[in-house]
């Protein structure tokens, strides 16, 4: 007999109460940071970075703004999602709470950070 | 039985480290690696987005010696993340798993992210930045 309510096994969302949706979401992002960041090593291959000038040319082409755009989102949130894993992993209790909070704010605030200053270099600001 | 007496899991000090073992634990440690590098990322692009000067001294920063280990480190990562991940990818799909594939792949894994950091660092050195 199993002790599961019918709702339940329907549902079919386990314990955690989300399913597969992490480990799913790990999988769809990772491929798409994969993707995208073979596109910016090339990208960055063919730049001189010490020149600034050279460097935003490169930043402010439609296509280059949006891909970097997607890129930087794309891979915070696979960022944080494998990080998410290693801080339950390895930590208990508070630091465990902590941790996870102030994870989920540091990539938040650096992908907002590299946004913005993506669309003042494409926009001109 | 309490917490904190249950046997434990073979102990990583005496437990004679394998390939797998090894790639495995370097996937988690060159992903968290990389975390660090989106924050480089963000400060590279909202420094460049800043002005010229701001640009420079982020050049000067990363251009120095531990900025270039860092960043040689981070290309490293990089490939080796993106091919380990590969790697993972195959495995979620049921296959690769026969113990001499999993180490096939391993080496490759690991031979191929040497290749291409050292290729990338071939051409941004000749490149001349």
């Amino acid at each position: 007999m199993s002790l599961r309510s019918p709702l339940s096994k329907v549902l079919g969302l386990g314990a955690a109460g989300d399913g597969p949706a992490h480990w799913w979401s790990q999988r769809v992002s990772a491929v798409g940071t994969a993707l995208l960041g073979l596109w910016f090593i090339a990208g960055l291959v063919g730049l001189d970075l010490g020149d600034r000038e050279s460097v935003v040319r490169w930043v402010a082409e439609p296509l280059n703004s949006v891909l970097l755009i997607l890129l930087v989102v794309t891979a915070s949130y696979h960022s944080h999602l494998g990080v998410q894993v290693v801080i339950e992993d390895y930590s208990r209790g508070w630091s465990k709470v902590v941790g996870l909070v102030a994870a989920q704010f540091i990539h938040v605030v650096a992908a907002g950070v590299a946004v913005v200053a993506i669309l003042r270099l494409s926009l001109g600001g | 039985m309490a917490a904190d007496n249950r046997p434990l899991s073979p102990h990583l000090q005496i437990y004679r480290p394998q390939i797998t073992s090894v790639l495995s634990i370097l996937h988690r440690i060159s992903g968290v690696f990389m975390s660090l590098g989106i924050l480089l990322l963000a400060y590279w692009l909202a420094a460049a987005a800043s002005g010229p000067e701001s640009y420079e001294t982020a050049v000067a920063l990363l251009g120095s010696v531990v900025g270039r280990l860092l960043l040689f480190g981070w290309t490293l990562a990089f490939f080796y993340h993106f091919l380990n991940g590969i790697r993972h990818l195959e495995w979620d799909t049921g296959r690769g798993f026969e113990l001499p594939q999993v180490v096939r792949s391993g080496w490759l894994v690991v031979v191929l992210s040497l290749v291409l950091t050292l290729l990338m660092w071939g051409r941004l050195l000749l490149g001349g930045s």
